[in-house]
């Protein structure tokens, strides 16, 4: 067993666990914060994407004890209450998501590439860094509409300098 | 996952120390040696995790640059600096997996790896790098031996990469439909002395220098140069993206893209 | 009505809970003291099992047991079943071999089920499922239709010796062949459609369990139709009787028909969360989805079509080679019939129409529905066929398409099908239009300036939903009835709960029934609740496959409001003191027709329940009505999709640069929605034309079993799609609604493909058009494109 001390959305818990636990189980499983998902298994389809310290990474190929000590952002993180992020306001109002799934690591990464990329993106752009998120249900149309709009609003919040 | 001992090293030495174990092995990034062991397929007894080790960092100087194993793939292609001295491989390692895997994957882990599809051997090799190790250096030749093998031996760690800067180069990359990486990476790095080329993807034993190419670019570094140099089919891989003729082919197209778009 | 009834761009309420990562998703339920399951699956395509043993595994850690398909056997749990009967052309039943949900002896393809370990965690049971030694006498396998059909060929089931299922037809052979000895011009074509893994990105999970008290079972399972699986687990596989098993299926991230079917994990999870007494859970990863979620597709076709020398379609002669996998999964068999052939008409005026499919039995997963589920492969036929026919007789697609299309409504096909409404020529003019046809010369020129193949490709697709009547599919083979049912609980204070059998797994159904009911009750969306996916509330349903929910299960809405309206119309006339055909109602308000006497509906649902002012004898209190709405006929969906592509034959990359779609959905009521289902859909129709395709080896071992050689499109794989919309109402149901769920699933493959080989100037060429592929068929450009 190994321990580990993580603060998670503004809490900091401690626990000891396996070592082969893989941050994504840790969070679904020790936190029962199951808005982080699994839809592969060879860290490609980025259902899993989180923020690790200000950084998008893939949940499910990573060590929670390799991360000890780091601040994680989930999707359960992201809204302040009943306020969503604008990001998540840019999903459902240009309806980027149908069965939801994909859609924590679409919105996770969707808010680091603003983090990277800044508030003015285009669709070339938006369509190259979404690499590593695969979604089954929109064809994507709607998420790369919902991102450059939702960008742009996280501009105008200031929320991309958070 | 099979049970495993987990290690945090604070100090290279004691990274070595540990890694030397017959059934130990080092992570850094893990973007390839976590699927492996989640799909049951890798079963060390202990991980030796080099994130606790300060071996990142870029730097340029001298008519060289200079980038520690443990940097990531995103800090390579986002740095400032590499994008004047050799924007090539700043642009390589930002064409390497998705943002996340960039955001974690480290070019120590991937050379190390030596996956015949990776994108970091060709770099290494068409620019003449030499790899540092725990114990030695290695100028790139050397290093790289076959798929998934390399010089390195049990509990030898990379530690940083030396790049010359060349005068021009350009990464070409034609990737895998599926799996994104490499069906051929052809790296053309012009140099003072002459042109290297080196093919990564292809290759049925890992990556490797295109001659051919070379002689014809160091005497005229122009697409024509190439254009009727017909790269063999011979010792290609070939699965159901790609059969070796198709590759072979795409050598080609590549490497004069690349030589087009060089800088 | 304010702007949340029919038609209006309505954000869907249930996206609050999956933007904030509060979807729960079978994955996420968890039952206090659950076990965790593991199946062994067979790593042999085709291999008799000698013997299992178990001790060793039994030994560790963690293990609470181990069972086989003896275990099953003994508790006389029966197999998986196939719920449509096909006959062969002779008359003989189909040849179905039994499908045990944990394998009797014998194993039919890589991913079979051996048996499953049932442990503390997950790890534990993988675990011991490595220690579990399994003696295979390993048997050749058909891995190709055509392997399996050669004599000789080895057998996967007794009961079926050539491994063919069905030699099945459609259509009169005679009228087809006279059309053929009159024609001036035959075209003729090779198809191969191919095999396709759906990829739902929630992965198939199932968690069981039995509480001893009562006798009851729960299966919470990641299922299009719950009340269908809990029909079959209850009348067939022997699991309880219905009212002793409840079948949740919560948030589904994904089914595209994939879980439709009724699978051996659910099965077994739900059967030993009583042997073990523990709840047990089991959740897939990606490669055991690859091989064993039932395939999609997988087709090898040749077609002939009989034409006039003006181009006029005179007969279309098809016979289909249709890959059914190792075992008959829920309904595959009539996927390559009646959900086939019948759609081979296209929007086209055929005389005569001549089809011949066989069912093959191969040692690979079992193939089933996949988003369009027959409809597609017969549109690739007619699509592909029409545009080879307009080139051969060098006719602009377009007009070659007008020439034939029906025009007059309602139209009968000679296989089956009553087209009941469309304007194929307005769809047609409109996409022409969006798509600025008149230009794709200059841009042809443009990009073969730049050293680049430019094509065009058409797709007049038409697809058939909603599959029903009952009577009508129970007529054609069909186990079950494909009507939907709806309540309607209208509550004192005027809040609604709609109980659907319907289920969402992406479509929205939450916010769009509860448009209908804001529309047609008067109140807000918010005050309506959409209830599914649980046998225990929602009393029976069929699910949601085949684009069938809005007009099938809005129409059953729409009648159970239609009773709600009328009661309440007489609570209302009691309140009102007028007679209830007196009584008006618009806009939430019930008023005495010539006077300002008037009450709300809230008022009206609160009187309804305090029954003060009538008596029980009078009116039953309360408001709270059901109906079953069983269609008069199919839908019919119709429309045009352009695409239109650049070939850089260097490397063979194929880059869409413009798509339109203009489709016929008759009335819509949420048309941000239905944009969403057409993006989607033409997504997977390119996935499929350009990327996606499953590879088994001459092993029968699955190449393509996890994303890194199963190409998923991605975002950069795809461009911005331009939709456009015409409408003609649908007649058969009470809405005007057609379904649009498959629509660009449908439609997309052939305008891919229709517009590569448009570029490349032949036709020698199969889906995925990969890199490779494009590259290989680039290397014979044909006169026609050097040319231009």
């Amino acid at each position: 067993m190994a321990s580990v001390t993580l603060t998670v959305n503004g809490k900091t818990i401690t626990r000891d666990i396996d070592p082969r636990t893989l941050l994504v189980e840790f969070l679904r499983e020790h936190m029962r914060l199951t808005g982080t998902h699994v839809g592969c298994d060879t860290t490609q389809c980025g259902c899993c994407t989180v923020h690790v310290d200000g950084k998008a990474l893939k949940s499910c190929t990573l060590l929670a004890v390799a991360v000890d000590g780091s601040t994680i952002m989930t999707i359960e993180g992201l809204a302040k209450g009943e306020d969503l992020h604008p990001m998540q306001a840019a999903f459902r109002e240009y309806h980027g998501l149908q069965c939801g799934f994909c859609t924590p690591g679409m919105i996770m990464s969707a808010v680091d590439m603003v983090r990277r990329k800044g508030t003015d993106l285009d669709d070339k752009t938006i369509r190259e860094e979404l690499e590593g998120n695969i979604c089954r249900c929109t064809g994507y149309h709607n998420i790369v509409k919902a991102i450059h709009y939702g960008a742009e609003a996280m501009g105008k919040a200031g929320t991309a300098a958070e | 996952m099979y049970p495993f001992t987990y290690h945090r090293p604070g100090s290279l030495a004691d990274a070595v120390k540990l890694a030397g174990s017959d059934e130990a092995k080092i992570m850094a990034g893990g973007m390839t040696l976590l699927p492996t062991m989640k799909q049951r397929l890798a079963a060390p007894s202990d991980i030796v995790d080099l994130n606790g080790l300060d071996l990142a960092g870029i730097k340029v100087e001298g008519g060289k640059v200079t980038i520690g194993a443990m940097t990531r793939h995103a800090d390579v292609a986002g740095n400032a600096d590499l994008h004047k001295a050799i924007p090539a491989l700043a642009e390589l390692a930002g064409m390497i997996g998705d943002p996340m895997v960039r955001h974690r994957g480290t070019i120590g882990g991937s050379v190390s790896n030596n996956d015949p599809a990776a994108d970091y051997p060709s770099a290494c090799l068409a620019l003449g790098a030499t790899i540092v190790t725990s114990k030695r250096e290695m100028a790139a030749e050397d290093f790289f031996t076959g798929l998934f093998e390399t010089a390195l031996e049990p509990g030898e760690i990379v530690t940083k990469f030396v790049f010359p800067v060349p005068e021009k180069a350009n990464y070409q990359k034609f990737r895998n439909p599926a799996s994104r990486y490499a069906i051929v990476g052809v790296f053309v790095a012009k140099f003072a002395a002459g042109v290297r080329v080196a093919v990564t993807g292809a290759g049925s034993s890992g990556v490797f220098r295109q001659f051919d190419f070379e002689e014809a670019l160091s005497k005229i570094f122009s697409t024509q140069a190439i254009e009727g140099i017909k790269q063999s089919a011979d010792g290609l891989n070939s699965d159901i993206h790609a059969d070796a003729a198709y590759r072979a082919h795409l050598i080609g197209v590549m490497a004069r893209r690349a030589v087009e778009a060089a800088r | 009505m304010s702007g949340t009834g029919i038609g209006a761009r309505v954000q869907r309420k249930e996206d609050f809970r999956f933007i904030t990562g509060k979807g729960q998703y079978t994955d996420d339920v968890n039952c206090y003291g659950q076990a965790h399951a593991v199946f062994l699956r067979s790593p042999h395509a085709h291999a008799d099992i000698v013997s299992i043993k178990l001790d060793a595994a039994r030994d560790m850690a963690g293990v609470v047991d181990i069972f086989t398909g003896d275990d099953l056997a003994a508790d006389k749990i029966g197999g998986l079943i196939c719920g449509w009967m096909i006959h062969s052309k002779d008359g003989s039943p189909m040849k179905a071999g039994a499908h045990p949900a944990l394998a009797q002896g014998k194993v039919r393809y890589v991913g079979d089920h051996v048996a499953v370990v049932i442990a503390e965690t997950q790890a534990q049971a993988r675990d011991a499922m490595e220690k579990i030694e399994v003696d295979y006498k390993v048997l050749s396998p058909v891995v190709s239709m055509a392997d399996a059909v050669r004599a000789g060929a080895p057998v996967l089931h007794d009961v079926a010796p050539h491994n063919i299922v069905y030699n099945w037809s459609l259509g009169d052979e005679a009228a087809a062949d006279a059309a053929f000895a009159t024609a001036a011009h035959v075209t003729k074509l090779d198809i191969i459609n191919n095999r396709l893994v759906p990829n739902a990105m929630e992965p198939r999970a199932a968690v069981g369990d039995y509480n001893s008290g009562s006798g009851g079972f729960t299966l919470y399972t990641t299922s299009q139709n719950p009340h269908v699986a809990r029909l079959v687990l209850s009348a067939f596989i022997g699991i309880a009787p219905e009212h002793k098993l409840r079948v949740i299926a919560p948030d589904v991230g994904g089914g595209f028909g994939s879980k439709i079917f009724i699978y051996a994990e659910e099965t077994v999870c739900v059967w030993a969360a009583k042997k073990v007494g523990r709840p047990v859970k089991w959740v897939a990863d990606r490669t055991e989805a690859f091989l064993s979620d039932a395939h999609g597709r997988d087709h090898v076709t040749h077609a002939e079509m009989a034409l006039d020398a003006s181009g006029k379609i005179l007969g279309l002669r098809v016979k289909t080679r249709a890959n059914l996998g190792a075992y008959l999964s829920t309904f595959s068999s009539c996927v390559p019939t009646y959900l086939y052939a019948p759609l081979l008409s296209g929007q086209y005026d055929i005389p005569a129409i001549y089809a011949e499919v066989d069912g093959i039995y191969t040692n690979t997963a079992p193939v089933d529905a996949y988003r369009g589920a027959g409809r597609p492969e017969a549109t690739f036929v007619i699509e592909r066929m029409v545009e080879v026919a307009a080139r051969e007789m060098k006719q602009d697609p377009a007009e070659f398409r007008r020439r034939n299309f029906v025009r007059n409504f309602p139209h009968q096909t000679p296989v089956i099908m009553c087209y009941d409404a469309g304007d194929y020529d307005a769809s047609m003019t409109k996409a022409l239009e969006m798509a600025d046809y008149k230009n794709i010369g200059a841009r042809k020129a443009a990009s073969a300036k730049k050293g680049l193949l430019r094509g065009v490709g058409f797709s007049a697709y038409i697809e058939a939903c909603g599959i029903a009547p009952s009577a009508a599919v129970g007529s054609l083979g069909a186990g079950v009835g494909l009507w939907e049912s709806a309540e309607v609980r209208v509550n004192p204070v005027g809040t609604v709960e709609i109980l659907t059998g319907s289920h969402s797994h992406g479509q929205g159904h939450e916010t769009t029934f509860a448009q209908l009911v804001s529309e047609r009750l008067g109140i807000s969306i918010d005050n309506v609740a959409i209830i599914h996916g649980d046998t225990d509330k929602v009393q029976m349903g069929m699910g949601t496959y085949g684009s069938r929910s809005g007009a099938v299960g809005m129409s059953a809405l729409s009648k159970a409001l239609d009773k709600i309206e009328t009661k309440a119309k007489k609570v209302a006339g009691f309140v009102l003191e007028a007679s209830p055909d007196d009584i008006e109602f618009k806009d939430g308000k019930f008023s005495v027709r010539g006077t300002d006497k008037e009450i709300d509906f809230a008022s009206v649902a609160l009187q309804a329940y305090i029954a003060h002012k009538f008596n029980g004898q009078e009116l039953e209190p309360g408001l709270k009505e059901s109906a079953f709405w069983d269609p008069t006929n199919f839908t019919f969906p119709a429309g045009v999709h352009i695409c239109e592509v650049e070939i850089d034959p260097a490397t063979g990359v194929t880059r869409i640069d413009r798509w339109t779609a203009v489709d016929d959905f008759g009335n819509v009521i949420n048309p941000m929605i239905v944009e969403g289902q057409v993006h989607g859909g033409i997504a997977q129709g390119v996935g499929q034309a350009l990327l996606e395709g499953a590879v088994y080896d001459a092993n029968g071992q699955l190449v393509t079993a996890s994303y890194m050689d199963y190409a998923m499109p991605r975002a950069d794989d795809l461009p911005s799609y331009d939709v456009g919309m015409t409408q003609t109402a649908c007649p058969s149901n009470p809405l005007g609604i057609k379904g649009c769920g498959e629509a660009g699933a449908i439609a997309a493959p052939p305008a891919v493909m229709n517009a590569i080989t448009d570029a490349l100037g032949h036709e020698e060429i199969a889906m995925p058009a990969t890199p490779l592929a494009v590259w290989r068929a680039a290397q014979r450009l044909a006169p026609r494109a050097a040319a231009e």
